[in-house]
């Protein structure tokens, strides 16, 4: 479907540019290649490698065998969760999707005061501080939150929001949603308008013009989105943990890998899997986009038209939007009254409300915050040089193996954020500067860490935007002498800028907030990011106050940056537009 | 090769700077699962006691604690290890991660309660004791008619069902203590009877130590098992919940311990002195933290409904508790609760259910049929897959070490275990289900 109404007009090359030269790879791109390949094999696959070979032995031997796999098939424990976490996933996928395409396509589609604020606010859910945004959360929510509360004193019913599987499904979609918000968005933004003219001009409007061609035309952005939602999700541990929701794989994972004094191969044989189940959700999402070109040759006309909405639509658009962002955004509601609140428990708000948590972290937080701003901005430029490289040896080179680059860097979201610091701390703290420190005492293996972990979601945004990038273009520019750093540095990066921005702000976001890995790398004190200042607070009941103080700071903090990148794009695409 | 490049360097590295790494600084390095409230007065009182000394405390879970200092003991940075789980420090120990150090302080006992305040071989040292109870949220408990808790039996009442929490033992170092103390006091088959008894009523089972205040804190749940200070630091943060030590309640220590090549060992050994020295003693006290103190003179200094287990007998000292038979089965205890009751926990509250539903019946009319039924279904919930003398045994405890010696995988056990436990709870639902139509 998708190709009937596109390969009109954009495949219209294909057959004489068989000869082009995106057919072979310049020495230049092997260099790359070989760079990137070893960047993650030094960072990613050794480390990981010291510390998950174990799953393949066999125990008092120590010899290769794989019959710990076969324990985890006759396992029950093991395949129950293993079917939950499929169902969890795909669920997830689908009531994200249903979160995210409202705000995608109003924001872009329409006219729409504030349309700028609610994409950052949309994006919010993602920077969920860890322990206090559940503690939140579970407040409002929970059996005993605040609406179900409400809900037993007016009608005698309670709902469960928070339990079980569901519960799991509701929470994550929630967190999740904005991957397929911002890569959707991005990837309106980047349509070709004259596709939806020419479709108008035949007749075509209203939901059928959006189903038939401005949905397929931004598939590549909601691919993106959903299998990272779905790999996330199938890769998440927090979040059942939180619900207590043990018979998932993750948190099956992370429970054997973390008990002390166990030495259980099944916690690396679960984490084998779930790096294989990563591996075969992306090579799915990108087998369906196979055989599909989406790329269109337009560029920079700022995308769909906006069209201006009648009174009654209007009306019906902010009520969807603001619904939609009161759902998703509660828990951070939540968290904003916890951090002023005396106590909170048992009662629908919290007793009374007072500054003195934000008193007591202020002193502290300036170094988390500076910390932290160093470590995820320092990662998120990692990760989108390193995505836009891997997304234009994979989409523009045939070099053998280069899928490899694009599933080794995306099996890093499976890897529980424990295995990688460890393997960290296994591989590199043997190594030491001169005087005398180990390697892995330095902050910058902290920044390593995260962006190794975040690299995935950087990598996404990438190739979806250059997925909507006609090779011909480049073509044309190398036709006309341009050379390929030349047309790169010239015409792909320009046209990619959207998503290499989405992608930056996505994993920047993400870092500030991680916690796994940080905890096992972090040496001091003066080191510490934002999350580990939250983790040593939410450790005492005296500390739920101080601990919600400092995630509004995060939260605020990353939303700001968000909201500049926001700025950044809109601006830039109007002098674009401008400049037509 | 990549390794082996990484390998040399790391030599090269070792042998070029080994002398400057252990020179003498004025930082002593502690790792710990304290919580700020915990080491923030602790760091205040040393650096004056010491000046020039500074402590440098870096936060970590008692898990990534121990693999930290597990990873790092080739060019090993820090002095300390400084946490509650004994557990922890049997692996420390057991790896030859600590160094024996025997803290010059006077007038601690042997023991707390009924277990041994420091480690026999001296490898680590109780600074602190706490002691297990039940804790519970006033509003919760008003709001559904709970009444007030005061013995571990009182929980496996019908009328608590789906209010309690507590920590995996597997998890939870102190929490595993309490659950072995249970089993040690009242026998290996009497004792699972009442821990599954009392887990059949389980809302939750957290996954941190931690995770059981928080919730109760929260009102999400309305009773949990936890550590004392959970309960004081609680109140004393305004939460509205109540704490009880039952008639009988373990006392289980908090421990430190110097790591084996302290950079700084003077340092280490300085800090380890004064946690138990009178002035460390007294700063336990304080509100934020309150946990009891390990030198029985420091009580007169507490105020005065201050518990304090070596006066009053119901702390612990009522307890048998042996190490040895402990130590032997550490890890089976963990896995049999973790494989019939926290990953079975469904199963076992709808057979506890049943059970409770067919006892209120029986009991306004009464049915001999049905309650032998009754008695049939709890001797099937409180059945173990293996016996006390088979928890213990060499063939079972080596399939959790992941030892050199060849035998059953903890996959393989596991699996028995959680199908025995299954299926026992599904005849035994069944069953008080039948109970129940007899008795109507």
């Amino acid at each position: 479907m998708a190709d009937a109404t596109i390969a009109g007009r954009t495949r219209a090359p294909s057959a004489p540019s068989g000869y082009f030269k995106r057919l072979s790879a310049s020495p230049g791109q092997i260099a790359l290649a070989f760079g990137i390949a070893l960047f993650l094999l030094l960072f990613l696959v050794v480390p990981v490698g010291t510390v998950i070979y174990v799953a393949f032995t066999e125990k008092g031997t120590g010899e290769f065998t794989l019959v710990n796999f076969l324990d985890f098939a006759r396992t029950d424990l093991f395949i129950r969760s293993f079917w939950n976490s499929v169902y969890v996933s795909a669920m997830s996928v689908v009531v994200a999707s249903v979160l995210a395409l409202p705000l995608a396509y109003i924001t872009t589609r329409f006219e729409f005061r504030g349309a700028m604020l609610i994409q950052t606010l949309g994006f919010l859910p993602l920077i969920m501080p860890p322990f206090v945004g559940a503690v939140a959360m579970l407040l409002l929510f929970g059996r005993n939150g605040t609406v179900n509360l409400l809900l037993d004193d007016w009608l005698g019913l309670k709902i469960p929001f928070m339990e079980g599987l569901n519960g799991v499904i509701f929470v994550q979609a929630v967190h999740y949603f904005p991957f397929i918000l911002i890569n959707l968005s991005a990837a309106l933004r980047n349509i070709d308008r004259a596709m939806e003219e020419a479709a108008q001009n035949l007749g075509s409007s209203g939901f059928r013009l959006f189903r038939r061609i401005v949905f397929p035309l931004a598939m590549p952005g909601y691919i993106a989105g959903a299998s990272l939602v779905f790999v996330k999700v199938f890769d998440d541990l927090a979040t059942p943990l939180l619900l207590n929701v043990k018979d998932m794989l993750a948190p099956q994972a992370y429970l054997r890998v973390t008990s002390i004094g166990i030495a259980d191969p099944m916690g690396y044989v679960i984490s084998v899997v779930l790096i294989c189940m990563s591996i075969l959700a992306m090579w799915v999402s990108a087998r369906a986009m196979r055989g599909k070109d989406y790329a269109t040759v337009q560029r920079g006309g700022g995308g769909l038209a906006k069209r201006r909405m009648r009174p009654w639509e209007s009306a019906i658009a902010y009520g969807v939007v603001l619904l939609i962002l009161f759902l998703v955004l509660a828990p951070h509601i939540g968290l904003l009254l916890l951090s002023f609140a005396t106590v909170w428990s048992f009662s629908p708000l919290p007793d009374a409300f007072t500054l003195a948590h934000y008193g007591r972290v202020f002193g502290e937080s300036f170094v988390y915050v500076k910390n932290t701003m160093i470590y995820a901005s320092i990662a998120g430029l990692i990760d989108v040089v390193l995505g836009t490289a891997i997304a234009y040896l994979v989409l523009r080179t045939k070099l053998i193996g280069r899928e490899w680059l694009d599933w080794a860097a995306t099996a890093a979201l499976a890897i529980p954020g424990v295995v990688l610091g460890i393997g960290y701390l296994r591989t590199f703290y043997g190594v030491q500067l001169p005087d005398g420190t180990p390697l892995a005492a330095l902050w910058i293996m902290i920044v390593l860490a995260l962006a190794i972990r975040r690299l995935p979601y950087a990598l996404r945004a990438c190739y979806a935007a250059l997925q909507q990038i006609s090779v011909s273009l480049e073509e044309a520019a190398e036709n006309l002498g341009a050379t390929k750093l030349r047309t790169i540095r010239r015409i792909v990066l320009p046209l990619m800028g959207g998503g290499i921005l989405a992608g930056f702000v996505t994993s920047f976001a993400t870092a500030a907030v991680e916690l796994s890995a940080t905890l096992m790398l972090v040496q001091s004190n003066a080191d510490a990011p934002l999350a580990y200042g939250l983790y040593v607070f939410m450790q005492s009941a005296a500390g739920r106050g101080p601990g919600a103080a400092l995630g509004v700071i995060a939260v605020l903090l990353v939303a700001l940056c968000t909201f500049a990148s926001h700025v950044i794009i809109e601006k830039s695409q109007k002098a674009k537009a401008a400049g037509r | 090769m990549l390794r082996h490049s990484v390998a040399a360097a790391a030599l090269i590295g070792t042998a070029l700077f080994s002398g400057v790494a252990f020179a003498q600084s004025g930082k002593v390095t502690v790792v710990t699962s304290f919580s700020k409230d915990v080491t923030d007065p602790f760091k205040q009182a040393f650096e004056k006691a010491h000046p020039g000394v500074t402590l440098d405390v870096q936060n970590r879970n008692t898990n990534a604690g121990v693999k930290f200092v597990e990873e790092t003991k080739a060019n090993n940075q820090v002095d300390v290890f400084w946490a509650s789980a004994p557990d922890a420090f049997e692996v420390l120990k057991g790896k030859g991660l600590l160094q024996k150090y025997a803290p010059k302080a006077e007038g601690i006992p042997d023991k707390i309660g009924s277990y041994p305040i420091n480690d026999p071989e001296n490898f680590y040292s109780g600074f602190a004791a706490s002691g297990y109870g039940i804790m519970w949220n006033d509003r919760y408990a008003k709001a559904n008619k709970l009444p007030e808790p005061k013995d571990w039996q009182d929980l496996a009442k019908p009328v608590y069902f789906d209010h309690v929490a507590m920590a995996a033992p597997s998890r939870s170092g102190t929490t595993h203590l309490t659950i072995e103390t249970i089993l040690q006091g009242e026998g290996w088959d009497k004792g699972w009877r009442t821990l599954k008894e009392v887990s059949g009523n389980f809302r939750q089972i957290t996954e941190r130590s931690f995770g059981v205040p928080e919730a109760v804190n929260s009102g999400q749940v309305g009773l949990g098992i936890v550590i004392d200070f959970f309960a004081f630091s609680s109140q004393a943060s305004g939460f509205p919940v109540k704490f009880v030590y039952p008639t009988i309640t373990t006392i289980v220590p908090a421990n430190v311990g110097v790591i084996a090549n302290a950079p700084n060992k003077a340092g280490a050994e300085a800090f380890v002195d004064y946690l138990v020295s009178p002035a460390g003693q007294e700063v336990l006290l304080e509100p934020s933290i309150r946990r009891l103190p390990v030198n029985p003179a420091v009580y007169a200094k507490a105020p005065a409904d201050y518990p304090n287990p070596f006066k009053d007998p119901s702390l612990g000292a009522r307890v048998k508790f042996d190490v040895d038979v402990s130590e032997k089965r550490t890890n089976a205890v963990d896995v049999l609760y973790d494989q019939t009751v926290t990953f079975q926990l469904e199963a076992l509250k709808a057979a506890t259910k049943a059970i409770h539903d067919a006892e209120a019946a029986v009991a306004k009319k009464d049915n001999a049929d049905a309650k032998a039924l009754i008695k049939e279904a709890r001797d099937l919930v409180a059945a173990m897959p293996v016996t006390e003398q088979e928890a213990s045994s060499p063939e079972i405890a080596g399939a959790f070490t992941g030892g050199k010696e060849k035998g059953a995988r903890q996959a393989e056990l596991e699996q028995k275990w959680a199908a025995f436990a299954k299926e026992r709870y599904q005849q035994a639902q069944a069953k008080a289900e039948q109970a129940l139509k007899l008795a109507r």
